[in-house]
C-alpha cells in the first residue's frame, strides 16, 4: 500500500501528470482541516432582500466572500453578497417541528382562505377603483 | 513605425499575455487547493481568454487576421506576450503570485486605457473593469492570508517573490513606438505603467509582510515583445493548439 501511495498519478490530460500527483497519506488531513463553512445569503437589487442561497467553505470571511461571489454570483445579477459563519445560525430543532402544524379549526389564519380575490375580480370586471362601494 | 503600427504593438501584447496567461492558469483547472478556489481560478482564466478574444477583434478590424487564427497558428517567436506569463505554473504559491504581479498591472493598464484618444479600446477597457478588479480582489486577499499565515506560508510566497520579481518587471518592457502611443494619448507607456504598479503592489506587498528585492538587484527580463521567449512558450502553444490543428475548418 505505502508503494503505491509514492506512485505518481499518470493520465491522458497532460496536467494531470505533469502536475506530479500522488494519492498522498490522508489520515493526519484531520489536523490541517481549519476550514469552516459559511452561509451565502444573496442580494438581487438594493433594497430587495437578502436570500439564502447555500454555503461555501472557506477559512475566514473574506475567503468565504471571494468564493461566494464565485459559486452565487458568477452567473447571477447581483447588488451584495452576505457571509455568515454557519456556527453562528440558531435552528429549531427538527423533532420539534410539530410546533409548526396548525390545527385544522384555525385555518381562517391562512391568507389563501381570505375572500379577497373575489373582491378583486369583482372590482376589475366592474372597472371600479378601490375606493369605490360594492 | 506609423501610429497604427504602433497600436497594434500595443494590442498585440495586451491580447497575447491574457491569452497565456489565461491559458497558463486554466492548468490548474481540477487541481486547486480546494474545490471552491478551483472553481475562482479557472473562471478567471476563463475571463482572460474571453478579454484576449476581444483585443483579438479590435486587431481584426485594424486588418489582422480573425481572432482564431491569430491565437492559434502563430508560432512563439510570433508571439507578443511578456516571458512572466509563459513560465510554468510551478507552485500554487508561485501562481497566486504572478496572479497579483500580473492582474495589478493590468487593473493599472486598462485604468489607463479607459481614457485612451483609440475610442474602441477604451470602451473595452470600461467593460473589462469589473473583471479585472475582482481578479485583484481574489490574488490580494490570498496574497495576505498566505504572507501573514503561517512560517511556511510566508516563506514560500517571499521566496517566490525574490525568484521572479526580475520577470515580472518585464512586463513593462518599453515597445518600439513608446512615443507614438504617448504623444497620441493612445497609452500612458510602459514606463508610467511601471511606475504606477510600483506605487501599489509595493504597500499591498508589505501588507502581507512580503519584501520585494532590493532596487539595486533589479534585472527586469526582457525581449518577449520583440517575440524573444524563454523555452516554455512554444509547448504551451503546441498544446493549446493541438486540437485546433488537425481541422482549422471545423465549426464549434
Amino acid at each position: 500500500m505505502a508503494q503505491e501511495d509514492n506512485k505518481v498519478i499518470t493520465s491522458l490530460d497532460p496536467r494531470i501528470t505533469r502536475a506530479q500527483v500522488t494519492p498522498g497519506n490522508t489520515e493526519d488531513m484531520g489536523e490541517l482541516i481549519h476550514f469552516q463553512t459559511y452561509e451565502v445569503f444573496h442580494q438581487k437589487k438594493r433594497g430587495a432582500q437578502h436570500q439564502h442561497v447555500g454555503i461555501v467553505h472557506a477559512p475566514n470571511a473574506d475567503m468565504a466572500l471571494l468564493y461566494a461571489k464565485e459559486q452565487y454570483a458568477r452567473r447571477e445579477v447581483t447588488a451584495n453578497l452576505w457571509v455568515a459563519p454557519s456556527s453562528c445560525i440558531s435552528a429549531t430543532e427538527y423533532h420539534d417541528d410539530d410546533i409548526f402544524a396548525t390545527a385544522p379549526e384555525k385555518l381562517y389564519r391562512n391568507p389563501a382562505t381570505y375572500k379577497v380575490m373575489d373582491r378583486i375580480k369583482a372590482f376589475k370586471e366592474r372597472g371600479m377603483k378601490p375606493t369605490d362601494e360594492i | 513605425m506609423n501610429s497604427i503600427d504602433a497600436l497594434k504593438e500595443l494590442l498585440y501584447k495586451i491580447a497575447d499575455d491574457q491569452l497565456i496567461i489565461g491559458h497558463r492558469n486554466s492548468e490548474w483547472n481540477g487541481l486547486g487547493p480546494i474545490l471552491e478556489e478551483d472553481i475562482a481560478f479557472s473562471s478567471m482564466a476563463q475571463d482572460k481568454m474571453g478579454q484576449s478574444e476581444h483585443i483579438y477583434n479590435l486587431l481584426n478590424q485594424l486588418g489582422e487576421k480573425d481572432a482564431d487564427t491569430v491565437a492559434f497558428t502563430r508560432n512563439a517567436p510570433q508571439f507578443h506576450n511578456c516571458q512572466f506569463v509563459e513560465l510554468p505554473i510551478g507552485g500554487y504559491d508561485f501562481s497566486l503570485l504572478r496572479h497579483f504581479l500580473f492582474d495589478f498591472a493590468e487593473l493599472l493598464r486598462f485604468e489607463n486605457l479607459k481614457d485612451s484618444s483609440y475610442q474602441p479600446l477604451a470602451l473595452v477597457a470600461k467593460k473589462f473593469h469589473g473583471e479585472i478588479k475582482y481578479h485583484t480582489m481574489h490574488a490580494n486577499t490570498w496574497v495576505y492570508q498566505l504572507g501573514n499565515g503561517t512560517e511556511e506560508s510566508h516563506l514560500k510566497m517571499q521566496t517566490a517573490l525574490n525568484e521572479h520579481w526580475n520577470t515580472a518587471l518585464g512586463i513593462f518592457e518599453p515597445g518600439p513606438a513608446e512615443d507614438i502611443l504617448i504623444n497620441e494619448k493612445i497609452s500612458m507607456g510602459e514606463k508610467a505603467l511601471q511606475k504606477k504598479w510600483l506605487e501599489v503592489v509595493v504597500p499591498l506587498l508589505e501588507k502581507s509582510n512580503l519584501k520585494v528585492p532590493a532596487e539595486s538587484t533589479w534585472e527586469p527580463v526582457y525581449g518577449g515583445r520583440y517575440g524573444t521567449h524563454s523555452e516554455n512558450l512554444q509547448p504551451l502553444l503546441t498544446e493549446m493548439t493541438e486540437v485546433f490543428i488537425i481541422d482549422p475548418t471545423a465549426d464549434w
